[in-house]
């Protein structure tokens, strides 16, 4: 038997919203007995981007991060639920029932995702199904992954070592959003954002771009050198939040520049000017 | 009953439409099976990159079910209360009064009695009729199709379209590489593969190729830019937004003030010539002046050398920083990505474009412009492509597409003209004065012809036929607009369209017409005519070439009706019913464009129908031909740019200028224009007449930049698709009211007292609009970014001309002042405002 689950690669993200839209197009006005009931015209996210700026001017990105039912095998939506109305399928799809739901709002407060929304007209709580409706009639993916242009999602058998996803998770670092609820979560994501540390170092005296400085981060046990490039830009990707590390900037003949970063946010230390 | 898979083509991509029950359920991009024409593979630097079997779809399309059955349909034919055709007209309440419903009967005696004593009374040209871009598509049901036929036919003032996503590579490029036949475009044969192979670094100036490649590309190219990343080449972009493709993929973000792009590229040109970096074996024998060029970059003629200094007061970039720049894309095979069609960023819509368009092909010609791995490509065409079979676009019957095949095409016998980006005044204050035949595609003399309304001997125009309505946020100055609707000269103005659009709402009769999900049609997808990217009519950005028998999927909604079918019937009441549709059904047409070209020697018309969609193949033996190659290697033009004049002449190792070469002082401006300062022969940095060192600064210290939205095409789908409007990047709900976001830096916010979420004025001496403050790091400060085109106008004092808006009309407060006195181009990215927080 298959175990479905979901590989997003944010490193591919572009945030088109094409996955959200899919699913508007798919649940909107359908209902699809005994899997779900549709999805309100407006407000529902059963699959949703999370936005977020990083860096400051002229320093930023973007990373979305695609946010859908996690298909948890220790679901505590299941946990919470009444009379059997939240419950798994062989394949892992963690399904809520429309008919045997009615009237259980604590669903949708069990989930630490935020991914079970309430359908105020009737009375249930929804949230997505990985279009197991689909998935039963021989479709080959839920029409988010379809729709998806950068391949930034893939779906699949996750007991199958062939499979793309299983591909994947063998030849990346995947990690779950949330490893500490201990949820064991059928969406892994590769590139998940962390926090970066960047500046862009000048020498003052010729005011020109420092190229091939020497910049060091030191702290949480990492000590790592890098050089500016031709910008005299540097950036430390992938680092840990709500930390605190070092950043040391030196190049002969300069006075080396050090400072503390607190990395609560994306850090962007901007023009460091060497004198 | 069963569900049915039918299949259709939109402007964001082909669909499968499934219908159950007559009703629409679902709609998925087109996806190939096995016995669908292979696809194209490019092998580089050891990898091998071919593209996934199926079509991307832009988000509005994935969504374009909701916009079938939108609650801003147009749904059935209205008559404006105050509108009495036989008696008072009211023009002056034109966008204040309401409508009424009345039968099709009697709104079409009454459009076809107005038509009938306008002409009588005043002569065929004082109607005018316009059409908006791309509310639907397909080759013979809309824009060139039956509107354009049955105005050609019937004779009418025709309305020059300016060039209005490109226009400073129209009015300025084209005198400096030719190229008029691409509308100032350069041509992006197998680009990609060029790329791919030989390209270590790309800069993309004013060009966001992931939001824009939705005209018409829907997602096609966004895996380009991925495996470009994937082989490590830089991605470097230049904007004063830091747009959705940098914000993803930019290894650098460089911000000059808007307006100054043309100082940034001088400056980079100053470093080249000074560090010796630049091809001079190139300059010496592909181009003509570089002498004089250099001689005003080193300060030789005007004692101002072009220094990165120099530059860096102007565009607030610092000079380290552009040098490290210059020096970095002499040092590698670099790519410039803007110049080809893929609707560019905002430099080419600003204060003298021409300048700065010009720049950027004078400073790839300074490396080699045609070398492998250095050319213009936009990243968002230039796949390899089957040009041998042969398909139309919807520009490729000039006027009237069905001349293609028609026993007798569309021709207008009256001579007037009038120009869209001076309508307002041509009705309000003529007699106006403007240069050139809008889309200049002839020649490059076709841009300087000189034109006045009315034309002696003509009337006035007394009647406006609407078709689409997107004006008011898609044109400049737009309160112009209002006014103009509501000037007595106007007798009468009639509107079709599938959805309530700003216009909409002005018209004294409303008719309203079907989607292409409601009728039957045949298209390519993508293809749009020579500027569109293609060998002079086919596509290249899309990674197959997909052509599509748009089915009819449900019937025709409330009482809207095929655009084919309205205009029959008033071809009809006007006498000429037989000439305009020849005996033939929507069908009957169809058959025949399938019959004209390549679609036979492939495939059934049966089988090509019931299928719904054919995947053109691609050859084995391809040889690819990168885009100006043969220029660079002296050699006659081997691409399938058929539009190139010279091509296949003795000529043909030329580009389209007089010279053949690149030109530094462009000679057909010399020719021409020799004293005009404004686009003066040799291209310079000229400060914007609104720009941050205009006197109105003082007044209004913030720059406005506007480009095309994200999620919409045009106006065609805002609003109309609500989901859209629950997608942050496009409209933001707040008190029950779907805003506008308004992107504006924190030191401008905190200097203004507005916070993330604050509900906004933008404003200047020309209009108001509301919106919502997005507080950013991703705009440079002193700018402001807020997307043209709300398909929305919602002025706070309805039919008052000047009223604030609230639904984002940023046009509103755009100047109307073309790009230069010789260059009829608009230039809403010159724009000076104040935002303020808008309490109640």
């Amino acid at each position: 038997m298959a175990k479905y689950g979901i590989v997003v690669d944010i490193t591919r993200c572009n945030g088109c919203y094409n996955c959200f839209l899919a699913c508007r197009d798919e649940f909107c006005g359908n209902d699809y007995p005994p899997y779900s009931l549709a999805q309100p015209n407006t407000g529902h996210f059963w699959m949703r981007i999370i936005e977020r700026e990083r860096g400051k001017y002229p320093k930023v990105k973007v990373a979305y991060t695609p946010l859908m039912c996690m298909q948890c095998e220790n679901a505590p939506c299941i946990e919470a639920s009444l009379n059997g109305a939240v419950y798994r399928r062989a394949d892992g799809i963690v399904i809520i029932d429309p008919e045997k739901a009615v009237g259980q709002k604590q669903i949708v407060d069990a989930c630490p995702y935020r991914v079970i929304y309430w359908n105020e007209e009737k009375n249930i709580p929804q949230k997505c199904t990985f279009c197991a409706h689909l998935l039963d009639e021989g479709w080959k993916e839920p029409r988010c992954v379809e729709a998806c242009p950068a391949g930034a999602l893939t779906f699949g058998d996750m007991e199958d070592p062939n499979s793309k996803v299983s591909q994947l998770i063998a030849s990346n670092k995947v990690e779950v959003i949330h490893p500490e609820y201990g949820l064991e979560e059928k969406v892994v994501y590769i590139g998940l954002p962390k926090r970066f540390i960047a500046g862009t170092v000048v020498f003052g005296d010729k005011d020109e771009c420092a190229e091939n400085v020497d910049v060091t981060l030191t702290g949480e046990g990492v000590k790592k050198t890098i050089k500016t490039n031709n910008y005299g830009d540097f950036e430390f990707e992938g680092l840990e939040a709500e930390k605190e590390y070092s950043v040391k900037v030196e190049y002969p003949g300069y006075t080396a520049k050090e400072f503390s970063v607190k990395t609560q946010i994306d850090v962007y230390l901007g023009d460091i000017i060497l004198t | 009953m069963a569900e049915q898979v039918l299949t259709n083509c939109t402007v964001g991509g082909p669909i499968f439409v499934h219908v159950k029950d007559g009703k629409i359920t679902r709609i998925r991009p087109i996806a190939f099976d096995e016995t669908d024409g292979p696809s194209w593979a490019i092998e580089a630097r050891g990898r091998k990159f071919s593209p996934p079997r199926k079509a991307t779809l832009a988000a509005f399309t994935v969504a374009e079910r909701p916009r079938v059955y939108s609650e801003n349909r147009i749904k059935y034919p209205l008559k404006r209360i105050d509108f009495d055709p036989q008696g008072d007209r009211h023009p002056e309440t034109r966008g204040k009064s309401g409508y009424e419903r009345i039968s099709w009967d009697e709104a079409m005696d009454i459009v076809a009695g107005e038509m009938k004593r306008i002409r009588t009374t005043y002569g065929p040209a004082a109607i005018t009729a316009m059409r908006s871009s791309h509310h639907n598509w397909g080759l013979l049901s809309y824009k060139m199709g039956p509107f354009s036929r049955f105005f050609e036919m019937l004779g009418y003032t025709f309305m020059f379209d300016n060039p209005d996503s490109w226009e400073g590579w129209h009015w300025g490029a084209i005198h400096t590489w030719g190229f008029y036949w691409r509308l100032g475009f350069t041509e992006q044969y197998d680009l990609l593969e060029d790329a791919l192979k030989n390209t270590d670094l790309i800069v993309y100036w004013s060009t966001d190729p992931d939001t824009n490649q939705r005209a018409y590309l829907g997602q096609e190219t966004t895996i380009w830019r991925y495996w470009l990343r994937e082989l490590g080449i830089k991605q470097i972009f230049i904007d004063p937004f830091c747009n959705y493709t940098a914000a993803i993929l930019g290894d650098k973000w460089i911000a000059p003030r808007p307006g100054t792009d043309a100082a940034m590229a001088m400056a980079i040109a100053y470093v080249w010539i000074e560090e010796n970096s630049y091809d001079k074996d190139y300059v010496a024998t592909h181009t003509i002046d570089f002498d004089q060029f250099k001689r005003h970059i080193m300060g030789e003629d005007d004692g101002v050398p072009k220094t990165p200094k120099w530059a860096e007061e102007i565009t607030g970039v610092p000079g380290r920083t552009m040098k490290a720049l210059a020096r970095e894309w002499a040092s590698k095979r670099t790519m410039l990505a803007c110049g080809a069609m893929d609707n560019p960023g905002g430099a080419c819509r600003a204060a003298y474009a021409t300048e700065w368009a010009r720049l950027m092909v004078l400073l790839q010609a300074m490396q080699g412009l045609g070398k492998p791995g250095v050319n213009m490509w936009s990243t968002s065409v230039g796949a390899p492509l089957n040009s041998s079979f042969v398909f139309p676009a919807y520009a490729s019957g000039g006027q009237d597409i069905f001349s293609l095949v028609a026993k007798k095409p569309a021709v207008n016998k009256i001579t007037q003209r009038i120009y869209r980006l001076l309508a307002p005044e041509a009705i309000l204050n003529p007699p106006i004065s403007w240069l050139g035949e809008g889309f200049c595609g002839d020649s490059i003399e076709q841009q300087f012809i000189p034109y006045t309304y009315p034309e002696p001997g003509s009337p006035e125009i007394k009647m406006i036929y609407r078709y689409g309505g997107s004006f008011i946020s898609t044109m400049t100055d737009t309160n112009r607009w209002v006014k103009m609707y509501q000037s007595p000269k106007i007798e009468f103005v009639v509107n079709q369209d599938c959805w309530w659009h700003s216009e909409t709402g002005f018209a004294d009769i409303i008719l309203p017409a079907c989607t292409n999900l409601e009728r039957s049609d045949i298209a390519e997808w993508n293809g749009a005519g020579g500027y569109g990217g293609g060998n002079g009519d086919n596509p290249n950005g899309t990674n197959h070439r997909i052509i599509v028998y748009m089915k009819k999927c449900i019937e025709p909604l409330w009482e809207s009706r095929p655009d084919y079918d309205i205009f029959s019937d008033l071809a009809e009441k006007l006498g000429f019913k037989e000439e305009y549709t020849e005996g033939n059904s929507e069908e009957d047409w169809i058959k025949k464009v399938f019959n004209a070209y390549s679609l036979p020697e492939y495939v059934s018309y049966e089988d090509f129908k019931n299928k719904g969609y054919f995947v053109v193949p691609f050859p084995e033996d391809y040889k690819p031909t990168p885009a100006l190659r043969w220029f660079y290697e002296g050699r006659e033009c081997d691409t399938p740019d058929i539009a190139n004049r010279k091509r296949g002449t003795e000529k043909a190792r030329e580009l389209g200028t007089y010279s053949g070469k690149i030109e530094f002082v462009s000679r057909s401006l010399t020719e021409h224009f020799p004293d005009d300062e404004e686009r003066p022969p040799m291209p310079r940095y000229i400060p914007s007449w609104e720009g941050h060192t205009s006197e109105l600064a003082k007044k209004y210290p913030l720059q406005l930049i506007s480009p095309h939205p994200r999620f919409s095409f045009h106006t065609h789908h805002d609003t109309h698709i609500p989901w859209l409007s629950e997608i942050p990047g496009h409209r933001i709900l707040k008190g029950g009211y779907y805003w506008w976001p308004m992107r504006i830096h924190p030191s401008d916010a905190e200097a203004r007292g507005i916070k993330d979420g604050d509900i906004v004025k933008m404003y200047n001496d020309r209009g108001a609009t509301l919106g919502i403050a997005q507080v950013t790091e991703r705009v440079r400060p002193g700018v402001v970014h807020s997307y043209q085109a709300s398909a929305k106008y919602d002025p706070l004092e309805k039919g008052k001309p000047g009223s604030v808006d609230r639904a984002g009309c940023v046009n509103l407060l755009t100047p109307s002042r073309m790009l230069s006195r010789n260059a009829p181009g608009m230039a809403p990215n010159s724009c000076l405002i104040e935002i303020s927080k808008w309490e109640v």
